[in-house]
Protein backbone atom coordinates (compact mmCIF):
# COMPACT_ATOMS: atom_id res chain seq x y z
CA UNK A 1 0.00 0.00 0.00
CA UNK A 2 2.71 2.06 0.57
CA UNK A 3 4.44 1.57 -2.68
CA UNK A 4 0.38 2.77 -4.60
CA UNK A 5 0.52 5.44 -2.46
CA UNK A 6 4.25 6.97 -3.18
CA UNK A 7 3.08 6.53 -6.89
CA UNK A 8 -0.61 7.68 -6.88
CA UNK A 9 1.07 10.74 -5.10
CA UNK A 10 3.47 11.22 -7.91
CA UNK A 11 -0.04 10.74 -10.58
CA UNK A 12 -1.80 13.22 -8.39
CA UNK A 13 0.41 15.83 -7.90
CA UNK A 14 0.91 16.26 -11.76
CA UNK A 15 -2.21 18.73 -13.39
CA UNK A 16 -1.37 16.95 -16.97
CA UNK A 17 -1.39 13.08 -15.41
CA UNK A 18 -4.90 14.41 -13.73
CA UNK A 19 -6.55 15.66 -16.07
CA UNK A 20 -5.69 12.57 -18.58
CA UNK A 21 -6.89 10.44 -15.91
CA UNK A 22 -10.10 12.50 -15.53
CA UNK A 23 -9.83 12.33 -19.26
CA UNK A 24 -10.03 8.66 -19.77
CA UNK A 25 -12.66 8.04 -16.97
CA UNK A 26 -14.74 10.51 -18.90
CA UNK A 27 -14.30 8.63 -22.15
CA UNK A 28 -15.45 5.88 -20.25
CA UNK A 29 -18.81 7.14 -18.90
CA UNK A 30 -19.38 8.45 -22.36
CA UNK A 31 -20.26 5.22 -24.12
CA UNK A 32 -23.79 5.94 -22.79
CA UNK A 33 -23.95 9.16 -24.95
CA UNK A 34 -24.40 6.31 -27.58
CA UNK A 35 -27.69 5.40 -26.57
CA UNK A 36 -29.01 8.58 -27.62
CA UNK A 37 -27.49 8.56 -31.38
CA UNK A 38 -31.16 8.73 -32.64
CA UNK A 39 -30.71 9.55 -37.04
CA UNK A 40 -34.50 10.51 -38.12
CA UNK A 41 -34.21 10.75 -41.87
CA UNK A 42 -37.77 10.90 -43.54
CA UNK A 43 -39.25 7.45 -42.58
CA UNK A 44 -35.66 5.76 -41.82
CA UNK A 45 -35.65 5.66 -37.96
CA UNK A 46 -32.82 5.01 -36.54
CA UNK A 47 -32.13 4.25 -33.09
CA UNK A 48 -28.95 3.00 -31.89
CA UNK A 49 -29.94 1.78 -28.59
CA UNK A 50 -32.93 0.12 -30.50
CA UNK A 51 -30.61 -2.09 -32.25
CA UNK A 52 -29.56 -4.81 -29.82
CA UNK A 53 -26.23 -3.32 -28.32
CA UNK A 54 -27.27 -3.24 -24.88
CA UNK A 55 -28.87 -6.43 -24.49
CA UNK A 56 -27.63 -8.68 -22.24
CA UNK A 57 -25.68 -10.29 -22.46
CA UNK A 58 -24.51 -9.09 -25.75
CA UNK A 59 -23.92 -5.61 -23.72
CA UNK A 60 -20.80 -7.25 -22.18
CA UNK A 61 -19.25 -8.22 -25.00
CA UNK A 62 -19.73 -4.51 -26.97
CA UNK A 63 -19.22 -2.59 -24.05
CA UNK A 64 -15.85 -3.90 -23.07
CA UNK A 65 -14.91 -3.83 -27.14
CA UNK A 66 -15.81 -0.19 -27.19
CA UNK A 67 -14.35 0.72 -24.17
CA UNK A 68 -10.70 -0.81 -24.59
CA UNK A 69 -10.46 1.40 -27.55
CA UNK A 70 -9.94 4.06 -25.04
CA UNK A 71 -6.52 2.34 -23.27
CA UNK A 72 -4.58 4.22 -25.40
CA UNK A 73 -5.29 7.40 -24.12
CA UNK A 74 -4.08 5.69 -20.81
CA UNK A 75 -0.78 4.48 -22.27
CA UNK A 76 -0.08 8.06 -22.58
CA UNK A 77 -0.30 8.16 -18.99
CA UNK A 78 1.78 5.12 -18.15
CA UNK A 79 4.64 6.35 -20.68
CA UNK A 80 4.54 9.66 -19.19
CA UNK A 81 5.16 8.65 -15.46
CA UNK A 82 7.86 6.63 -16.56
CA UNK A 83 9.82 9.01 -19.27
CA UNK A 84 9.39 11.40 -16.84
CA UNK A 85 11.17 9.48 -14.06
CA UNK A 86 13.81 9.37 -16.52
CA UNK A 87 13.68 12.91 -17.64
CA UNK A 88 13.60 14.26 -14.20
CA UNK A 89 16.32 11.97 -13.18
CA UNK A 90 14.01 11.17 -9.96
CA UNK A 91 14.07 7.60 -10.48
CA UNK A 92 18.08 8.18 -9.70
CA UNK A 93 17.19 9.81 -6.49
CA UNK A 94 14.47 7.68 -5.39
CA UNK A 95 17.17 4.81 -5.52
CA UNK A 96 19.39 6.83 -3.34
CA UNK A 97 16.56 7.72 -1.18
CA UNK A 98 15.85 4.17 -0.47
CA UNK A 99 13.45 2.50 -2.58
CA UNK A 100 14.99 -0.65 -4.38
CA UNK A 101 14.54 -0.82 -7.84
CA UNK A 102 12.09 -3.92 -7.09
CA UNK A 103 9.97 -1.72 -5.24
CA UNK A 104 10.12 0.87 -8.12
CA UNK A 105 8.99 -1.33 -10.39
CA UNK A 106 5.90 -2.79 -8.10
CA UNK A 107 4.88 0.88 -7.27
CA UNK A 108 4.36 1.47 -11.00
CA UNK A 109 2.77 -2.14 -11.22
CA UNK A 110 0.18 -1.44 -8.21
CA UNK A 111 -0.57 1.81 -10.04
CA UNK A 112 -1.52 -0.27 -13.22
CA UNK A 113 -3.70 -2.87 -11.28
CA UNK A 114 -5.15 -0.04 -9.49
CA UNK A 115 -6.52 1.65 -12.65
CA UNK A 116 -7.30 -1.39 -14.59
CA UNK A 117 -9.35 -2.44 -11.71
CA UNK A 118 -11.30 1.11 -11.54
CA UNK A 119 -11.51 1.04 -15.08
CA UNK A 120 -13.10 -2.38 -15.03
CA UNK A 121 -15.42 -1.88 -12.57
CA UNK A 122 -16.46 1.04 -14.55
CA UNK A 123 -17.51 -0.79 -17.12
CA UNK A 124 -19.45 -3.33 -15.35
CA UNK A 125 -21.68 -0.29 -14.06
CA UNK A 126 -22.35 1.33 -16.95
CA UNK A 127 -23.17 -1.87 -18.72
CA UNK A 128 -25.49 -2.59 -15.87
CA UNK A 129 -27.38 0.57 -16.33
CA UNK A 130 -27.32 0.76 -19.21
CA UNK A 131 -28.43 -3.01 -20.18
CA UNK A 132 -30.96 -2.08 -17.67
CA UNK A 133 -32.56 0.89 -19.29
CA UNK A 134 -32.42 -0.52 -23.13
CA UNK A 135 -32.00 -4.25 -22.85
CA UNK A 136 -35.08 -6.81 -24.05
CA UNK A 137 -33.97 -9.62 -21.19
CA UNK A 138 -33.30 -8.61 -17.81
CA UNK A 139 -33.75 -12.16 -15.98
CA UNK A 140 -30.68 -12.52 -13.85
CA UNK A 141 -29.35 -15.63 -15.24
CA UNK A 142 -29.27 -13.90 -18.79
CA UNK A 143 -27.77 -10.61 -17.16
CA UNK A 144 -24.71 -12.53 -15.94
CA UNK A 145 -24.12 -14.65 -18.40
CA UNK A 146 -21.06 -13.78 -20.57
CA UNK A 147 -19.63 -11.78 -17.59
CA UNK A 148 -15.88 -13.40 -18.13
CA UNK A 149 -16.14 -10.72 -21.31
CA UNK A 150 -15.28 -8.31 -18.55
CA UNK A 151 -12.13 -10.74 -17.33
CA UNK A 152 -10.79 -10.48 -20.56
CA UNK A 153 -11.28 -6.95 -20.72
CA UNK A 154 -9.21 -6.38 -17.25
CA UNK A 155 -6.64 -9.15 -18.42
CA UNK A 156 -6.20 -7.15 -22.00
CA UNK A 157 -5.77 -3.52 -20.39
CA UNK A 158 -3.48 -4.98 -17.82
CA UNK A 159 -0.95 -7.18 -21.09
CA UNK A 160 -1.66 -3.87 -22.89
CA UNK A 161 -0.32 -1.51 -19.89
CA UNK A 162 2.85 -3.87 -18.64
CA UNK A 163 3.28 -3.36 -22.64
CA UNK A 164 3.51 0.32 -22.06
CA UNK A 165 5.57 -0.11 -19.51
CA UNK A 166 8.81 -1.82 -20.54
CA UNK A 167 8.55 0.65 -23.70
CA UNK A 168 8.82 3.64 -21.49
CA UNK A 169 11.22 1.89 -19.74
CA UNK A 170 13.13 0.27 -22.49
CA UNK A 171 13.44 3.59 -24.31
CA UNK A 172 12.91 6.45 -21.25
CA UNK A 173 11.44 9.15 -23.31
CA UNK A 174 7.78 9.15 -23.01
CA UNK A 175 7.27 10.31 -26.84
CA UNK A 176 9.70 7.83 -28.56
CA UNK A 177 7.73 4.91 -26.27
CA UNK A 178 4.63 5.89 -28.16
CA UNK A 179 6.26 5.80 -31.47
CA UNK A 180 7.74 2.45 -30.87
CA UNK A 181 4.00 1.46 -29.72
CA UNK A 182 2.86 2.65 -32.71
CA UNK A 183 5.69 1.03 -35.08
CA UNK A 184 5.16 -1.89 -32.94
CA UNK A 185 1.41 -1.94 -34.43
CA UNK A 186 2.51 -1.39 -37.97
CA UNK A 187 5.09 -4.08 -37.48
CA UNK A 188 2.50 -7.01 -36.48
CA UNK A 189 0.62 -5.84 -39.90
CA UNK A 190 3.43 -6.11 -41.46
CA UNK A 191 4.06 -9.78 -40.26
CA UNK A 192 0.26 -10.51 -40.66
CA UNK A 193 0.77 -9.61 -44.25
CA UNK A 194 3.65 -11.40 -45.31
CA UNK A 195 2.19 -15.01 -43.23
CA UNK A 196 -0.45 -14.48 -45.18
CA UNK A 197 1.68 -14.56 -47.96
CA UNK A 198 4.30 -16.93 -47.54
CA UNK A 199 3.13 -19.46 -44.66
CA UNK A 200 1.28 -21.53 -46.78
CA UNK A 201 4.00 -22.36 -49.56
CA UNK A 202 6.62 -23.24 -46.30
CA UNK A 203 4.47 -24.22 -43.69
CA UNK A 204 0.97 -25.47 -45.59
CA UNK A 205 0.09 -27.29 -42.13
CA UNK A 206 -0.13 -24.48 -40.09
CA UNK A 207 -2.38 -21.61 -40.43
CA UNK A 208 -1.93 -18.03 -40.01
CA UNK A 209 -4.05 -17.36 -37.00
CA UNK A 210 -2.14 -19.97 -35.33
CA UNK A 211 0.89 -17.94 -35.57
CA UNK A 212 -0.82 -14.92 -35.73
CA UNK A 213 -2.03 -15.59 -32.01
CA UNK A 214 1.06 -15.20 -30.31
CA UNK A 215 2.11 -11.72 -31.07
CA UNK A 216 1.95 -9.65 -28.37
CA UNK A 217 -0.50 -7.04 -29.40
CA UNK A 218 -2.69 -9.64 -31.37
CA UNK A 219 -2.98 -11.74 -28.33
CA UNK A 220 -4.41 -8.68 -26.72
CA UNK A 221 -6.84 -7.82 -29.39
CA UNK A 222 -7.34 -11.83 -29.28
CA UNK A 223 -9.19 -11.40 -25.71
CA UNK A 224 -12.43 -9.58 -26.51
CA UNK A 225 -13.18 -10.77 -30.89
CA UNK A 226 -14.79 -7.90 -32.44
CA UNK A 227 -18.81 -7.53 -31.90
CA UNK A 228 -20.23 -6.02 -34.74
CA UNK A 229 -20.89 -9.01 -36.84
CA UNK A 230 -22.70 -10.41 -34.16
CA UNK A 231 -25.08 -7.94 -34.30
CA UNK A 232 -28.30 -9.22 -35.64
CA UNK A 233 -29.17 -6.93 -38.04
CA UNK A 234 -26.13 -7.62 -39.99
CA UNK A 235 -26.22 -11.25 -39.39
CA UNK A 236 -29.41 -10.99 -41.16
CA UNK A 237 -28.13 -8.62 -43.61
CA UNK A 238 -25.12 -11.85 -43.92
CA UNK A 239 -27.95 -14.31 -44.31
CA UNK A 240 -29.56 -12.51 -47.29
CA UNK A 241 -26.49 -12.06 -49.26
CA UNK A 242 -25.99 -16.28 -48.76
CA UNK A 243 -22.68 -15.53 -47.17
CA UNK A 244 -23.61 -16.68 -43.81
CA UNK A 245 -21.26 -17.03 -41.55
CA UNK A 246 -20.39 -18.58 -37.87
CA UNK A 247 -17.35 -17.24 -35.80
CA UNK A 248 -16.23 -18.00 -32.23
CA UNK A 249 -16.78 -14.67 -30.29
CA UNK A 250 -16.06 -15.96 -26.79
CA UNK A 251 -13.16 -16.01 -24.60
CA UNK A 252 -10.80 -19.12 -24.79
CA UNK A 253 -8.57 -19.74 -22.09
CA UNK A 254 -5.62 -20.12 -24.63
CA UNK A 255 -5.87 -16.23 -25.03
CA UNK A 256 -6.16 -15.36 -21.80
CA UNK A 257 -3.20 -17.51 -21.24
CA UNK A 258 -1.10 -16.32 -23.87
CA UNK A 259 -1.69 -12.69 -22.51
CA UNK A 260 -0.76 -12.94 -19.46
CA UNK A 261 2.41 -14.87 -20.10
CA UNK A 262 3.39 -11.86 -22.26
CA UNK A 263 2.68 -9.46 -19.42
CA UNK A 264 4.44 -11.79 -17.20
CA UNK A 265 7.37 -11.40 -19.74
CA UNK A 266 6.96 -7.91 -19.78
CA UNK A 267 7.12 -7.51 -16.05
CA UNK A 268 10.13 -9.60 -15.79
CA UNK A 269 12.21 -7.98 -18.81
CA UNK A 270 11.87 -4.10 -17.01
CA UNK A 271 13.32 -5.52 -13.95
CA UNK A 272 16.10 -7.37 -15.36
CA UNK A 273 16.59 -3.57 -17.59
CA UNK A 274 16.17 -1.90 -14.24
CA UNK A 275 18.55 -3.52 -12.26
CA UNK A 276 21.56 -4.09 -15.20
CA UNK A 277 21.03 -0.71 -16.11
CA UNK A 278 23.75 1.97 -14.63
CA UNK A 279 21.91 6.03 -14.10
CA UNK B 1 29.73 -8.84 39.99
CA UNK B 2 30.14 -8.52 36.23
CA UNK B 3 30.84 -5.47 34.17
CA UNK B 4 30.45 -5.44 30.71
CA UNK B 5 32.96 -4.96 28.60
CA UNK B 6 33.49 -1.35 26.88
CA UNK B 7 33.92 -1.16 23.39
CA UNK B 8 35.20 1.91 21.97
CA UNK B 9 35.15 0.61 18.52
CA UNK B 10 33.80 3.18 15.90
CA UNK B 11 30.82 1.51 14.58
CA UNK B 12 31.21 0.58 10.68
CA UNK B 13 28.49 2.26 8.44
CA UNK B 14 29.96 1.78 5.28
CA UNK B 15 32.81 -1.08 3.77
CA UNK B 16 34.44 -1.56 0.24
CA UNK B 17 35.94 -3.99 -0.87
CA UNK B 18 37.90 -4.59 -4.09
CA UNK B 19 35.21 -2.04 -5.53
CA UNK B 20 35.71 -1.54 -9.29
CA UNK B 21 33.79 -0.48 -12.37
CA UNK B 22 34.86 -0.68 -16.08
CA UNK B 23 32.34 1.49 -18.50
CA UNK B 24 34.28 -0.22 -21.69
CA UNK B 25 37.98 -0.45 -21.75
CA UNK B 26 37.89 2.47 -19.05
CA UNK B 27 38.24 1.35 -15.58
CA UNK B 28 36.55 4.21 -13.62
CA UNK B 29 37.00 2.80 -10.19
CA UNK B 30 39.95 0.09 -9.91
CA UNK B 31 40.17 -2.16 -6.88
CA UNK B 32 38.53 0.16 -4.36
CA UNK B 33 38.76 -0.77 -0.67
CA UNK B 34 37.53 1.58 2.05
CA UNK B 35 35.82 1.94 4.88
CA UNK B 36 33.36 4.45 6.88
CA UNK B 37 33.58 4.80 10.68
CA UNK B 38 30.97 6.25 12.54
CA UNK B 39 31.96 9.87 13.90
CA UNK B 40 34.40 10.93 11.24
CA UNK B 41 33.86 13.66 8.78
CA UNK B 42 35.51 11.98 5.24
CA UNK B 43 36.47 14.33 2.52
CA UNK B 44 36.74 12.02 -0.66
CA UNK B 45 39.00 13.74 -3.42
CA UNK B 46 40.44 13.75 -6.63
CA UNK B 47 40.92 15.60 -10.22
CA UNK B 48 37.72 15.48 -12.21
CA UNK B 49 36.89 11.77 -13.82
CA UNK B 50 39.19 9.84 -11.03
CA UNK B 51 36.58 7.66 -9.95
CA UNK B 52 34.27 9.84 -6.98
CA UNK B 53 30.83 10.06 -8.52
CA UNK B 54 31.19 6.52 -10.03
CA UNK B 55 32.47 5.17 -6.59
CA UNK B 56 29.43 6.77 -4.74
CA UNK B 57 27.03 5.86 -7.51
CA UNK B 58 28.19 2.18 -6.52
CA UNK B 59 27.37 2.49 -3.14
CA UNK B 60 24.06 4.39 -3.58
CA UNK B 61 22.94 1.42 -5.75
CA UNK B 62 22.65 3.83 -9.02
CA UNK B 63 25.49 1.83 -10.17
CA UNK B 64 26.17 -1.27 -10.64
CA UNK B 65 29.90 -2.50 -10.49
CA UNK B 66 31.78 -4.75 -12.60
CA UNK B 67 33.45 -6.60 -9.42
CA UNK B 68 33.94 -6.38 -6.10
CA UNK B 69 31.18 -5.78 -3.55
CA UNK B 70 30.22 -3.40 -0.83
CA UNK B 71 28.30 -3.85 2.42
CA UNK B 72 26.09 -1.26 4.46
CA UNK B 73 26.26 -1.35 8.39
CA UNK B 74 28.58 -4.73 8.25
CA UNK B 75 26.15 -6.16 5.96
CA UNK B 76 23.56 -6.31 8.43
CA UNK B 77 21.07 -4.64 6.25
CA UNK B 78 20.18 -4.59 2.53
CA UNK B 79 21.36 -1.65 1.00
CA UNK B 80 18.32 -0.46 -0.08
CA UNK B 81 17.38 -0.58 3.65
CA UNK B 82 20.69 1.39 4.77
CA UNK B 83 20.07 4.11 1.91
CA UNK B 84 16.82 4.93 3.88
CA UNK B 85 19.05 5.63 6.85
CA UNK B 86 21.56 7.71 5.29
CA UNK B 87 21.04 11.24 3.38
CA UNK B 88 22.84 11.38 -0.41
CA UNK B 89 23.44 14.59 -2.02
CA UNK B 90 24.53 13.89 -6.11
CA UNK B 91 25.22 16.08 -8.70
CA UNK B 92 22.41 18.19 -9.12
CA UNK B 93 19.30 18.33 -6.90
CA UNK B 94 16.74 16.12 -8.22
CA UNK B 95 13.21 16.27 -7.13
CA UNK B 96 9.62 16.50 -8.85
CA UNK B 97 9.39 19.67 -10.71
CA UNK B 98 5.48 19.76 -10.39
CA UNK B 99 5.29 19.57 -7.01
CA UNK B 100 6.08 22.07 -4.15
CA UNK B 101 9.13 21.99 -1.83
CA UNK B 102 7.12 20.71 0.61
CA UNK B 103 5.11 18.63 -1.25
CA UNK B 104 8.24 16.80 -2.64
CA UNK B 105 9.63 16.37 1.48
CA UNK B 106 6.19 14.65 1.94
CA UNK B 107 6.84 11.84 -0.56
CA UNK B 108 10.29 11.60 0.50
CA UNK B 109 9.19 11.07 3.76
CA UNK B 110 6.84 8.38 2.68
CA UNK B 111 10.07 6.49 0.46
CA UNK B 112 12.13 6.74 3.45
CA UNK B 113 9.68 5.95 5.98
CA UNK B 114 10.01 8.91 8.44
CA UNK B 115 8.31 10.91 10.42
CA UNK B 116 6.66 13.77 7.93
CA UNK B 117 7.29 16.10 11.46
CA UNK B 118 10.54 16.69 10.46
CA UNK B 119 9.71 18.76 7.47
CA UNK B 120 9.06 22.04 9.33
CA UNK B 121 12.46 22.15 11.21
CA UNK B 122 14.89 20.98 7.98
CA UNK B 123 13.14 23.52 5.63
CA UNK B 124 13.97 26.20 8.22
CA UNK B 125 17.25 25.20 8.79
CA UNK B 126 18.06 25.97 5.12
CA UNK B 127 15.76 28.94 4.79
CA UNK B 128 13.13 27.62 2.71
CA UNK B 129 9.96 27.47 4.98
CA UNK B 130 8.76 31.07 3.84
CA UNK B 131 9.11 29.04 -0.10
CA UNK B 132 7.45 25.80 0.53
CA UNK B 133 4.19 26.09 -1.31
CA UNK B 134 6.21 26.94 -4.19
CA UNK B 135 7.31 24.65 -6.99
CA UNK B 136 10.38 23.14 -7.72
CA UNK B 137 10.47 24.32 -10.90
CA UNK B 138 10.68 27.72 -9.54
CA UNK B 139 13.75 27.97 -7.21
CA UNK B 140 17.11 29.20 -8.29
CA UNK B 141 20.04 26.51 -8.29
CA UNK B 142 20.90 27.99 -4.73
CA UNK B 143 17.59 27.24 -3.85
CA UNK B 144 17.61 23.93 -5.22
CA UNK B 145 20.47 22.74 -3.79
CA UNK B 146 19.43 23.36 0.11
CA UNK B 147 16.45 21.75 -0.83
CA UNK B 148 18.46 19.03 -1.16
CA UNK B 149 20.06 19.44 1.55
CA UNK B 150 16.79 19.80 3.69
CA UNK B 151 15.77 16.59 1.79
CA UNK B 152 19.11 14.30 2.94
CA UNK B 153 18.85 15.95 6.56
CA UNK B 154 15.12 15.07 6.81
CA UNK B 155 15.72 11.47 8.29
CA UNK B 156 18.63 13.11 10.55
CA UNK B 157 21.24 10.76 8.71
CA UNK B 158 23.73 8.44 10.33
CA UNK B 159 25.71 9.21 7.11
CA UNK B 160 25.78 12.40 4.80
CA UNK B 161 27.78 11.42 1.47
CA UNK B 162 27.64 15.03 -0.43
CA UNK B 163 28.88 15.15 -4.03
CA UNK B 164 30.29 18.69 -5.19
CA UNK B 165 27.63 19.79 -2.90
CA UNK B 166 28.89 23.56 -4.10
CA UNK B 167 29.45 22.94 -8.20
CA UNK B 168 27.42 25.64 -10.17
CA UNK B 169 26.46 27.63 -7.28
CA UNK B 170 27.29 31.88 -7.16
CA UNK B 171 29.94 32.71 -4.02
CA UNK B 172 27.07 33.69 -1.73
CA UNK B 173 25.36 30.50 -2.55
CA UNK B 174 28.83 28.68 -2.18
CA UNK B 175 28.83 30.98 1.52
CA UNK B 176 25.51 29.60 2.10
CA UNK B 177 26.76 25.87 1.53
CA UNK B 178 29.51 25.83 3.33
CA UNK B 179 28.29 27.50 6.53
CA UNK B 180 25.30 24.68 6.66
CA UNK B 181 27.70 21.83 6.32
CA UNK B 182 30.06 23.42 8.78
CA UNK B 183 27.28 23.43 11.03
CA UNK B 184 25.67 19.80 9.94
CA UNK B 185 29.91 18.84 11.21
CA UNK B 186 29.43 20.17 14.75
CA UNK B 187 26.13 18.48 15.31
CA UNK B 188 28.62 15.01 14.62
CA UNK B 189 27.09 14.18 11.56
CA UNK B 190 29.25 11.16 9.99
CA UNK B 191 29.70 12.90 6.43
CA UNK B 192 31.28 12.05 3.40
CA UNK B 193 32.46 15.18 1.16
CA UNK B 194 33.35 14.30 -2.41
CA UNK B 195 35.05 17.42 -3.70
CA UNK B 196 37.96 18.86 -6.05
CA UNK B 197 37.38 21.97 -3.79
CA UNK B 198 40.29 21.69 -1.12
CA UNK B 199 39.41 24.71 0.79
CA UNK B 200 36.15 23.26 1.47
CA UNK B 201 37.40 19.53 2.36
CA UNK B 202 40.12 21.38 4.48
CA UNK B 203 37.85 23.21 6.51
CA UNK B 204 35.70 20.35 7.52
CA UNK B 205 37.07 16.73 7.16
CA UNK B 206 39.13 15.25 9.79
CA UNK B 207 40.20 12.27 7.03
CA UNK B 208 41.25 12.29 3.29
CA UNK B 209 41.00 9.63 1.12
CA UNK B 210 43.03 11.04 -2.46
CA UNK B 211 41.43 8.91 -5.37
CA UNK B 212 43.73 9.27 -9.27
CA UNK B 213 42.30 7.22 -11.88
CA UNK B 214 40.08 5.11 -9.96
CA UNK B 215 43.21 3.93 -7.59
CA UNK B 216 43.62 4.90 -3.86
CA UNK B 217 46.73 6.96 -3.37
CA UNK B 218 46.07 7.79 0.46
CA UNK B 219 43.57 7.46 3.44
CA UNK B 220 43.61 8.69 6.75
CA UNK B 221 44.11 11.63 9.28
CA UNK B 222 43.86 15.13 7.24
CA UNK B 223 46.44 16.21 9.76
CA UNK B 224 49.07 12.85 8.61
CA UNK B 225 49.88 13.44 5.19
CA UNK B 226 53.16 13.56 5.41
CA UNK B 227 54.40 14.14 2.15
CA UNK B 228 55.91 17.75 2.54
CA UNK B 229 57.39 19.34 5.53
CA UNK B 230 56.41 22.87 5.16
CA UNK B 231 58.99 25.90 3.87
CA UNK B 232 60.21 28.94 5.16
CA UNK B 233 60.50 32.33 3.26
CA UNK B 234 63.44 34.90 3.92
CA UNK B 235 64.42 38.08 3.02
CA UNK B 236 67.19 39.70 3.94
CA UNK B 237 70.35 41.56 2.70
CA UNK B 238 72.85 40.96 1.45
CA UNK B 239 70.78 38.28 -0.29
CA UNK B 240 74.36 36.48 -1.95
CA UNK B 241 75.77 35.26 1.91
CA UNK B 242 72.56 34.13 2.74
CA UNK B 243 71.78 31.64 0.12
CA UNK B 244 75.46 30.74 0.15
CA UNK B 245 74.93 30.01 4.43
CA UNK B 246 72.06 28.54 3.75
CA UNK B 247 74.38 25.96 1.19
CA UNK B 248 76.14 25.17 3.39
CA UNK B 249 73.65 23.56 6.12
CA UNK B 250 73.51 19.35 5.99
CA UNK B 251 69.67 19.54 6.08
CA UNK B 252 68.30 21.76 3.37
CA UNK B 253 67.07 19.79 0.89
CA UNK B 254 66.23 22.50 -2.06
CA UNK B 255 66.75 26.59 -1.88
CA UNK B 256 64.85 28.84 -4.27
CA UNK B 257 65.80 31.80 -5.42
CA UNK B 258 62.94 34.40 -6.64
CA UNK B 259 64.20 38.11 -7.02
CA UNK B 260 65.07 39.24 -3.37
CA UNK B 261 62.81 36.07 -2.02
CA UNK B 262 64.52 32.83 -0.94
CA UNK B 263 62.45 29.75 -0.44
CA UNK B 264 64.13 26.88 1.60
CA UNK B 265 63.00 23.41 1.92
CA UNK B 266 63.85 21.66 4.93
CA UNK B 267 64.64 17.40 4.17
CA UNK B 268 62.74 16.67 7.51
CA UNK B 269 60.63 18.50 9.96
CA UNK B 270 62.57 21.98 10.66
CA UNK B 271 61.28 24.01 13.70
CA UNK B 272 61.49 27.97 12.86
CA UNK B 273 63.39 28.57 15.78
CA UNK B 274 65.71 26.15 14.71
CA UNK B 275 66.44 27.86 11.76
CA UNK B 276 66.23 31.69 13.03
CA UNK B 277 68.87 30.71 15.10
CA UNK B 278 71.00 29.07 13.04
CA UNK B 279 70.94 32.28 10.42
CA UNK B 280 71.48 34.69 14.14
CA UNK B 281 74.44 32.68 14.63
CA UNK B 282 75.97 33.49 11.24
CA UNK B 283 75.15 37.02 11.58
CA UNK B 284 72.63 36.69 8.84
CA UNK B 285 69.13 38.91 10.17
CA UNK B 286 66.33 38.21 7.89
CA UNK B 287 63.84 41.20 7.19
CA UNK B 288 61.05 38.70 6.68
CA UNK B 289 61.18 35.37 8.15
CA UNK B 290 57.80 32.90 7.22
CA UNK B 291 57.31 29.20 8.01
CA UNK B 292 54.65 28.15 5.58
CA UNK B 293 52.87 24.87 6.22
CA UNK B 294 52.21 22.58 3.72
CA UNK B 295 48.38 22.82 2.39
CA UNK B 296 46.33 20.18 1.52
CA UNK B 297 46.10 22.01 -2.05
CA UNK B 298 49.88 21.37 -1.64
CA UNK B 299 49.94 17.77 -0.45
CA UNK B 300 47.06 16.65 -2.97
CA UNK B 301 49.62 18.01 -5.80
CA UNK B 302 52.01 16.23 -4.98
CA UNK B 303 49.61 12.97 -4.30
CA UNK B 304 48.29 13.38 -7.38
CA UNK B 305 50.84 14.28 -10.05
CA UNK B 306 53.69 11.87 -9.26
Amino acid sequence: MRLLYIELYKLGHNTISKLLIFGYFLLILSISILSTIKIEFGPIKFYLAEQGIFNFPYIWHFNTFIIALFKVFFAVIIVAMVGNEYSNRTLKQNLIDGLSKGEFLRSKLYAIIAFVTVSTLLVFIISLILGGIYSDYTEWSIVFSDVEYLLAYAIKLFCFFTFCLLLSILIKRAAFALGFLAFWQFFEGINFGLLNWKLETYFPSISVDQVFQFYPLNAMSNLIKEPFSRLSAIQNIANEIGDGFTKDYSVTLLSIFIALSWSALFIFISYQLLKRRDL
Amino acid sequence: MTTTPHISMQKTLLELFNLSKNFGSIKAVDGLSLSLKKGNVYGLLGPNGSGKSTTLGMVLNVVNPTSGYFQWYSGTITTHQALKKIGAIIERPNFYPYMTALQNMVLLCKIKECDTNGIEEKLKLVGLWERRNSKFSTFSLGMKQRLAIAAALINNPELLILDEPTNGLDPEGIHQIRKLILNIAKMGTTILLASHLLDEVEKVCSHVIVLKKGVKYYEGPVDQITVAHGFFEIKCTPIEAAIHFLESLSDISEIQNEKDLIRVFPKNDMKPESLSKKLAEAKIYPTHFVWRKPTLEDQFLSLTQT
